[in-house]
């Protein structure tokens, strides 16, 4: 009888091509995401060591981080380093075979978007990116990691990686999310619990019945924000939300394919018995809308909750981080977030851009306006959401509202293409990193769900979705 | 790949936690296809002013670091994103090691790719190590990949755990992808067995 295993050792196991003792696994890649920032290195390499690109038809590449999001007349890349990575990757994928969604294209998108929505994400893949948000994957039962240039290299040339084994930790989320209370919250309130250094070393994997109970895009949230944690990867095993999501997609298997794919996706959840080497549990029902109002995303609270004082922080370090942190966001210790001043709102980014986050966003600002003196942008992830987005008239309730309804991209989560903040500018953003100068040197970041940003678009304050009149 | 077999240094004290690699080097000027140049970013919107000039007080910018090779950093250093243009920065600036407490993955094994190596010690070691740098600016480090050793200024020794896989290719200067290579019957064996 074969020992009882979880998600993540099944994937891991069937991927191994070879293990050497006292050496790191040979682990093969089924799919490749490539995108312009993290990649000229690494084509670069290739070519100058005469090696070619094994597996193209495994590859597949966009364009997101630097492309502008103005509409479609007022396109124009931000300078001309920007326009020059950006033909460097059109000209690697023209090279080496390598499928492109390119600036104009009608599948243009965020990385972790396009990826699930054409349907190349699946259940049991190994999936690889340079950038850390590829954990987003794993919300389909994917082992799904993020990596650096020297090793989109290595994939390229052999389609393998050479990786350490790592731990296991279990997430257990039970109860159910009150009102208000969205996906985003889950994983802000879990990432304030255990640090951003609380998974080094492990994958997560989420288990417990409210996970079960959230659809596709709202696990992908979750699973994203992974490596705000620490955690390489996040998985969720795949179920018939799973399944529904795939089905029919351009890329997903069809027919007899389908049902031998299906057959091997459901062999892949967890078995009972099996050990994680840690677990952590968060109780859906008292979680409250979550915001960070610090310089890493560990520094968070719920919204209803005053900051902490330097004085609860015992060890120095910790403490004069936390100091650093205030002085940067210009932050009174001891007081509640609430009625804070914002002037801008940023809905997007790998995190939330999906078509049901900018419903959310949407549902608070039908009918209200975005507050006098206040910015809001929303980004859509793709260019497919966009479309879709439009077509259930959700443009016109951000255009009516007074946002600013862009094109797809990574846009202010980054703040590489020109969208950005001003210095000394605060955001409420529903991206998932908030360090200094993330979003524009010396802007500073409120992380929160596409609730709680709509609410701060409203208000021009930090504002409880909850309490909205 | 630049081989790495022992260094002696002084040392760049930069005790915050949780830097993370936007702050080593701002996405702003991860639009660059190469890897050179970039030590001159480090820390950019730490070390200029808004003008453009060093801002004096920033420790990159005083002269008892300059010539340092070894970084002492707070816990969890590197953490966020996957850029493999830290390591680049911090390796062009000079930097050779970073001693913390503890790394990001992603961060550690960028690093390991570039002959830049992460030293992780315990919260002890760390603090006496804080206390001296700050008692001496000059004071030296030698950190032993060999031997697994971390010298303090005082002459006591601690070791550091390094994979021996990593600590071989460092010791080396050898590349991981010719390894992989190295592997390629078993690489074609998986496929044809995995279409």
């Amino acid at each position: 009888m074969t020992m009882a295993q979880t998600l993540f050792e099944k994937v891991w196991k069937k991927h191994v091509v070879a293990e050497e003792p006292e050496r790191p696994a040979i682990l093969y890649v089924d799919l490749h995401l490539v995108h312009e920032v993290t990649s000229p290195q690494a084509f670069a390499g290739l070519g100058a060591r005469g090696l070619t690109v094994r597996r193209p038809e495994r590859t597949v590449a966009t364009m997101d981080h630097s492309t502008p999001t103005l509409p479609k007349h007022l396109l124009r890349v931000i300078d001309r380093e920007a326009e020059k990575q950006l033909a460097t990757l059109e000209e690697n994928c023209k090279k080496y075979g390598i499928r492109l969604y390119a600036l104009g294209s009608e599948h243009q998108g965020i990385v972790h978007v396009i990826g699930p929505e054409l349907g190349f994400t699946q259940p049991g893949m190994t999936i690889v990116c340079g950038d850390s948000h590829t954990s987003t994957h794993g919300a389909f039962g994917a082992l799904a990691f993020g990596i650096g240039t020297s090793e989109v290299e290595h994939v390229l040339a052999t389609q393998c990686l050479l990786q350490r084994k790592p731990k296991t930790l279990e997430v257990r989320v039970d109860g159910k999310l009150g009102p208000g209370v969205t996906a985003k919250d889950v994983i802000l309130a879990l990432i304030a619990q255990i640090g951003t250094g609380g998974g080094t070393g492990h994958v997560i994997e989420y288990t417990g019945s409210a996970i079960r109970s959230l659809d596709m895009e709202a696990r992908m949230t979750i699973c994203n924000m992974s490596i705000e944690a620490g955690a390489r990867a996040g998985m969720i095993a795949p179920d018939d939300n799973t399944y529904q999501y795939l089905s029919g997609r351009e890329n997903a298997p069809k027919g007899a394919a389908w049902d031998a794919a299906l057959a091997r996706w459901k062999a892949l959840p967890t078995d009972p018995g099996a050990a994680y080497d840690r677990t952590v549990t968060l109780d859906a029902a008292a979680l409250e809308p979550m915001i960070t109002y610090g310089t890493n995303p560990g520094m968070g609270v719920p919204i209803t909750r005053p900051l902490p004082k330097a004085d609860e922080f015992s060890d120095g370090t910790q403490r004069s981080s936390f100091e650093k942190a205030m002085r940067y966001m210009d932050l009174e210790p001891g007081k509640p977030l609430l009625g804070h001043k914002v002037d801008v709102v940023f809905v997007g980014s790998c995190t939330n851009s999906r078509l049901s986050d900018l419903r959310l966003a949407a549902s608070v600002l039908k009918g209200r306006r975005v507050a006098e003196g206040v910015r809001a942008l929303v980004v859509p992830g793709s260019q497919q959401i966009k479309r879709l987005a439009e077509a259930e008239g959700l443009d016109k309730v951000f255009t009516e509202a007074g946002a600013e309804w862009r094109e797809a991209g990574c846009s202010m989560c980054i703040a590489m293409n020109g969208d950005q903040l001003s210095p000394g500018q605060y955001a409420v953003s529903t991206s998932n990193r908030n360090f200094e100068g993330r979003q524009g040197k010396g802007g500073r970041t409120f992380l929160a769900s596409p609730l709680t940003a709509a609410a701060a678009a409203v208000t021009g304050r930090i504002t409880d979705v909850r309490n909205l009149d | 790949m630049a081989e790495f077999t022992k260094i002696t240094s002084h040392v760049v004290p930069l005790i915050v936690d949780n830097v993370d690699t936007d702050q080593i080097i701002p996405a702003r000027f991860l639009k660059v296809i190469d890897k050179q140049g970039l030590g001159k970013l480090l820390f950019n919107d730490w070390r200029y002013l808004a003008d453009g000039s060093p801002k004096p007080d920033f420790i990159l910018n005083t002269p008892p670091v300059q010539g340092a090779q070894v970084l002492l950093a707070g816990d969890n250093f590197g953490c966020g994103s996957s850029r493999e243009h830290a390591p680049w920065a911090l390796v062009g600036w000079g930097i050779r090691a970073v001693i913390s407490t503890s790394f990001a993955d992603i961060f550690s094994g960028n690093s390991l790719k570039n002959g830049l190596l992460p030293v992780t010690v315990d919260a002890a070691t760390h603090s006496r190590l804080v206390a001296a740098v700050a008692a001496d600016q000059k004071a030296q480090v030698t950190v032993d990949l060999e031997a697994k050793t971390l010298t303090l200024p005082d002459g006591s020794k601690t070791t550091f755990p390094i994979d021996s896989f990593s600590r071989h290719c460092l010791l080396n200067g050898i590349d991981e992808l010719g390894y992989i290579q190295s592997f390629d019957d078993k690489i074609r064996a998986y496929e044809a067995s995995n279409p």
